[in-house]
């Protein structure tokens, strides 16, 4: 049991013990030099706050979603048509540089949202999407969803302790966004190309688009999205639920 | 522009393995950072040598090995190395395969006295 929160990972060391090799090589050359093999993740502390924030989802049973993209490609926009549509309850973290919009925005629906301002930093991070869980009735919800701040390079490797990751991806952004962001979609477990109603006035392949995420990914799941398509959101509502019933 | 963020968790990290090993200065920190890491290496070395004043780190030398994506297949049972970011046997072509290794940033060797 941890000592900080309560939740059920243990405490750091005996939880990093299994992926930890420390071997102490002296060198007999030089007597006060000595070569330590540590073999940890540089982003270690992060991770464990990630585990937490996990643990705290898991036991009040609610799936985390962390949503991440450029900015502009639609994430509160399908939060917003999610509120009128899902048959669960969830809240929404929002992460962005400056402003509380996004959060009232998500608000005026009816949705619990907390904010969290980042300053200049360009990620969330898994202590500052504690802060956030802290002030989410999670005991009120069954999903809860992380929207990261609109950037395709740093969220990519913060592990926030959310169960999955959604990248979207709009069609005005360009056919190639996923060969020039590949660490990002290595990421994803389901990618949601968005804004599918402008399709008419671009050229956007995609079945390109779709092929490229696969190379990256084999066994990534994608769906096109247009908030203005009840059934599209519906979709992205069926693939929330299925992942639900697989975790309950 | 995250390297900022992720040298400061180096940095701590190298701060708590010398308290541990009772080391009073750190000479060369060795690090692996994987293609798909999605950290520019350039950037992790300048944010290093900006950082690294007055930490324990201050005389130190970063020292970064690029690790290339490893690729284990499911199918043929090889592992092979893959030049480009795709999860894609080089042997056998499959995709039925796992990155085994090239996803992470490690802290890997502390040299210290």
């Amino acid at each position: 049991m941890c000592k900080d929160c309560g939740c059920s990972i243990t405490e750091t060391e005996e939880h990093n013990h299994h992926h930890r090799h420390e071997h102490l090589h002296d060198n007999p050359q030089l007597n006060d030099t000595k070569t330590i093999e540590i073999i940890t993740k540089i982003l270690d502390k992060n991770d464990h706050q990630a585990d937490h924030n996990r643990a705290h989802f898991n036991e009040n049973n609610v799936l985390a979603v962390n949503l991440m993209s450029s900015p502009g490609s639609g994430k509160t926009a399908m939060l917003e048509s999610m509120a009128d549509a899902a048959d669960f309850k969830f809240g929404v973290i929002e992460g962005d540089l400056e402003t509380d919009n996004d959060a009232k925005r998500i608000q005026s629906k009816g949705v619990p949202a907390f904010q969290i301002q980042t300053g200049f930093a360009c990620h969330l991070d898994a202590f500052m999407v504690s802060r956030g869980i802290s002030d989410m009735p999670l005991d009120k919800m069954d999903v809860c969803f992380i929207e990261n701040v609109g950037n395709l390079v740093c969220p990519a490797s913060y592990d926030v302790g959310a169960h999955l990751n959604f990248v979207l991806v709009s069609v005005p952004e360009g056919e190639d966004k996923i060969e020039k962001y590949p660490v990002m979609f290595s990421k994803a477990d389901l990618v949601l190309i968005t804004k599918t109603d402008l399709l008419p006035y671009f050229d956007y392949d995609i079945k390109r688009v779709k092929d490229e995420a696969r190379r990256i990914k084999p066994n990534i799941d994608t769906l096109e999205l247009s908030v203005k398509d009840p059934a599209a959101i519906k979709n992205v509502i069926d693939w929330i639920n299925f992942k639900r019933k697989l975790r309950s | 522009m995250h390297e900022y963020s992720i040298v400061q968790s180096l940095i701590e990290l190298c701060e708590k393995n010398a308290e541990k090993y009772h080391a009073v200065r750190i000479d060369k920190v060795i690090i692996k950072i994987g293609v798909l890491g999605g950290v520019e290496p350039y950037l992790v070395k300048t944010a290093f040598n900006a950082f690294k004043e007055k930490t324990i780190c201050n005389d130190a030398e970063l020292i970064i090995n690029m690790q290339p994506l490893i690729i284990e297949c499911n199918e043929c049972d090889s592992i092979s190395e893959s030049k480009e970011p795709y999860c894609k046997c080089q042997k056998c072509g499959s995709t039925n395969a796992e990155i085994i290794d090239g996803k992470d940033m490690y802290l890997m060797k502390l040299e210290m006295e």
